[in-house]
């Protein structure tokens, strides 16, 4: 008997030491894949001429330096945290969605327009308690319809959903340019720019502090995470996402029905992203304008990496993204160095993270073999 | 290419001609609209062939490349930068300054390649993350050394964009240009030429030569083309190299022959699209060509709508929409990527990492 208690504790300790141990080295890498993109991106500012040193302290200045900075960058960290949730949980599943920025455009037109057309159309004045809500909901399922489409093609054909998605994109981007230039365009005479008209305040989230834009999405998004961690690893739903990602064939043998599982991963991929757009018009915004959402879905998909695909690492990772392109305004207003230098760190950082080879070998860590598989040809 | 696709090819760039012929016939005579069509149609087609055979030489030898797009992006920026360097800062004239540009432009192509093929061969990276790493690269470089050299005061050209040495000249082809209508047709400027000129060099190195043979054995079997000698990894590496240098001369596209400027994300998915071309023309440099060649008329139809668009009759509204005539290509991706045109086949062993 006491014999047993024993080995569970034993068994106990070791899990518990494992997961102490993984979960470093699991962080440990991308930690470092950040740093050694900080010192490249270093030498490239200093290559074009500026200084390195003060642009990084005119970043952290920017990105943490007063309270008003706190709340800017969690106004930029959270769209990255639901758009980088959307790319996370597609790559759990085993695809790559790099559509997440047409998902977030078409989300937001879908939320501006039940948000400034839906109470004259229906020739009511609706209570915030139901408007508010169906507007979140419009710009998550139009998010959603966008991502089942790439989906549905890839179970049902085969057709690469890499493709797809990036095709995907620029219908949107077409057709929310024609929106917003056309039928959807604010028709305030004073108004030139490709815009929606503003939302109705019973469709709109209320600041949390005034004077301050950090709004409820960031929280929304936080709780959203700890939901799609719950789902994916708590759910049956979650457990088939994960087998048909991680092994296909098994997935097949172990009756998970693959192809409406793609379906499933890229439709709540699709939502999370369209719901990113949302969560912008009503939160913060209050209409969306052309080309505002530029960027946020291949931000998200470098979020995604340097999260390992892990929600709550997205939280994190998003919130580091979120901070660089606030702290990137503070940087270029006082050392000139243009903001766009942001990308390239970003892009650098995904570099590290994807080659991690390239981070193990400068530093010495010991690889732990967990490779994510996404080319698997092209279909057709 | 079986005769299902060059019938839907055929049928689809007649149809986006006959649009034209419509909407302009009333103005100008059919067999000039005709001509100009088809000249845009191959001029505009050029990124998408170079594009498209740069994607097969990477995947005949067994390496997805979806980083085209960052390849040409870059390329065209670098490129650029180049000839506008020894033009102004230098003095150069303009025609050596622009193919200097070109140079350079293979030369950053041909680099990202080696970058590609070394995330991808030598570090077993996941070959879509290692070409979407690379496209991010692009963007964030291209954009940010065009802001800090061009755009900002100190830098080498004081803070404003100086003139560009103008775009490579339209070259006449001895015999051909003086077939009629023919001749127009090929009247076409350098790197749209050496378009074509590829296509076909492709097709003999690929199937005609002991490189090609090589290249399609590893891409097919590599475990058993290294049972014969041949070294995988070498051939994989110069065969995305090369593909690189095809897809930095389809960047010198963008700013060297279509336009005198660069403006950030200009490749505008060409990269992508010429993915599908390949895919379409079924990893066969000819092929591939027809394909981007339909594409190319999607695209020559915008252009020509919008010269014509004040002849359009109002119940065809929708075709002076530039943001929905736009849409074609890419709807037209799609639908080939759903394979009801005819499935193909990509080689074998096409993404996946060889381990010795």
């Amino acid at each position: 008997m006491e014999a047993k208690q024993g080995q569970k504790n034993q068994f106990l300790k070791g899990r518990i030491q494992n997961w102490f141990t993984s979960s470093w080295s699991g962080l440990l890498v991308p930690i470092l894949a950040v740093l050694t993109a900080f010192v490249v991106g270093g030498i490239v500012i200093a290559i074009a001429g500026g200084n390195p040193i003060s642009a990084y302290l005119g970043l952290l200045e920017g990105a943490f330096g007063s309270t008003k900075a706190l709340s800017e960058t969690s106004v930029w960290a959270s769209p990255y945290i639901f758009a980088g949730l959307a790319v996370a949980l597609a790559f759990k599943g085993g695809l790559f969605n790099i559509g997440a920025e047409g998902q977030l455009a078409l989300g937001a037109v879908a939320s501006a327009w039940v948000g400034y057309a839906l109470p004259g159309l229906l020739g009511i004045k609706l209570p915030t308690i139901i408007h508010l809500p169906i507007t979140v909901l419009a710009g998550i399922i139009a998010g959603g319809i966008w991502g089942a489409i790439p989906g549905w093609l890839k179970a049902r054909t085969g057709g690469h959903e890499v493709i797809n998605t990036i095709m995907m994109n620029y219908i949107a981007l077409n057709m929310v340019s024609y929106l917003l230039n056309g039928p959807m365009k604010d028709p305030n005479p004073l108004n030139v720019i490709a815009r929606t008209p503003e939302i109705a305040e019973s469709a709109r989230f209320t600041p949390i502090f005034s004077g301050y834009r950090m709004h409820w999405g960031f929280v929304l998004a936080i709780i959203v995470a700890i939901l799609v961690w719950f789902l994916l690893w708590k759910t049956t739903l979650g457990f088939e996402i994960r087998t048909a990602g991680a092994n296909p064939d098994a997935g097949k043998y172990a009756g998970v029905n693959v192809g409406r599982t793609i379906v499933l991963s890229m439709t709540l991929s699709g939502m999370l992203a369209g719901m990113a757009g949302a969560i912008e018009v009503t939160a913060l915004n209050y209409r969306h304008e052309l080309g505002f959402s530029i960027g946020y879905g291949f931000d998200a998909i470098a979020i995604a990496l340097l999260a390992k695909s892990h929600p709550l690492g997205v939280i994190l990772s998003a919130i580091l993204f979120g901070a660089m392109r606030n702290g990137g305004t503070r940087m270029q207003f006082l050392t000139q160095i243009p903001v766009d230098v942001i990308s390239v760190i970003q892009a650098l950082i995904l570099l590290f993270v994807a080659a991690d080879a390239i981070v193990r070998f400068i530093f010495r860590i010991k690889a732990r073999e967990e490779r994510v598989v996404l080319t698997r040809g092209w279909g057709g | 290419m079986d005769i299902r696709r060059f019938l839907f090819i055929t049928l689809i760039i007649v149809v986006l001609i006959g649009v034209v012929v419509l909407v302009g016939g009333s103005q100008v005579s059919p067999a000039t609209i005709i001509v100009s069509m088809l000249a845009t149609t191959i001029a505009v087609a050029t990124p998408l062939t170079l594009g498209a055979l740069s994607g097969i030489f990477c995947e005949r030898s067994g390496v997805v490349n979806i980083g085209i797009e960052g390849m040409m992006l870059a390329s065209a920026f670098f490129g650029w930068f180049a000839a506008i360097y020894m033009n102004t800062i230098l003095g150069v004239q303009p025609l050596p300054s622009l193919l200097t540009g070109v140079v350079v432009a293979i030369l950053t192509g041909g680099l990202l390649g080696l970058l590609h093929a070394w995330l991808s061969i030598t570090f077993k990276v996941d070959q879509i993350i290692g070409g979407t790493v690379i496209n991010l690269l692009a963007v964030g470089i291209s954009g940010f050394l065009n802001r800090q050299l061009f755009f900002e005061k100190g830098s080498i050209f004081g803070g404003q964009v100086p003139h560009a040495p103008g775009v490579l000249p339209r070259i006449q082809i001895p015999i051909i240009a003086n077939i009629p209508m023919i001749g127009k047709i090929f009247e076409q400027q350098p790197i749209a030429i050496s378009a074509i000129v590829l296509v076909i060099l492709s097709h003999v190195v690929l199937f005609y030569t002991r490189w090609g043979l090589r290249t399609r054995a590893v891409g097919e079997h590599p475990r058993a083309a290294d049972t014969v000698g041949i070294n995988v990894y070498k051939m994989r590496y110069w065969n995305v190299i090369i593909g690189g240098m095809i897809a930095g001369l389809a960047g010198a596209y963008f700013t060297l022959e279509s336009v005198p400027s660069f403006e950030p994300l200009m490749t505008n998915g060409r990269g992508f699209i010429s993915l599908a071309a390949m895919i379409f023309g079924n990893w066969s440099p000819f092929g591939a060509w027809a394909a981007a060649l339909v594409f190319g008329a999607a695209q020559a139809l915008q252009i020509n709508l919008q010269f014509f668009r004040t002849l359009i009759p109002p119940q065809w509204a929708f075709l002076q929409q530039s943001s929905i005539v736009g849409l074609v290509p890419y709807i037209l991706t799609m639908l080939i990527l759903t394979g009801i045109i005819g499935r193909t086949t990509p080689p074998k062993a096409d993404g996946v990492p060889y381990e010795k």
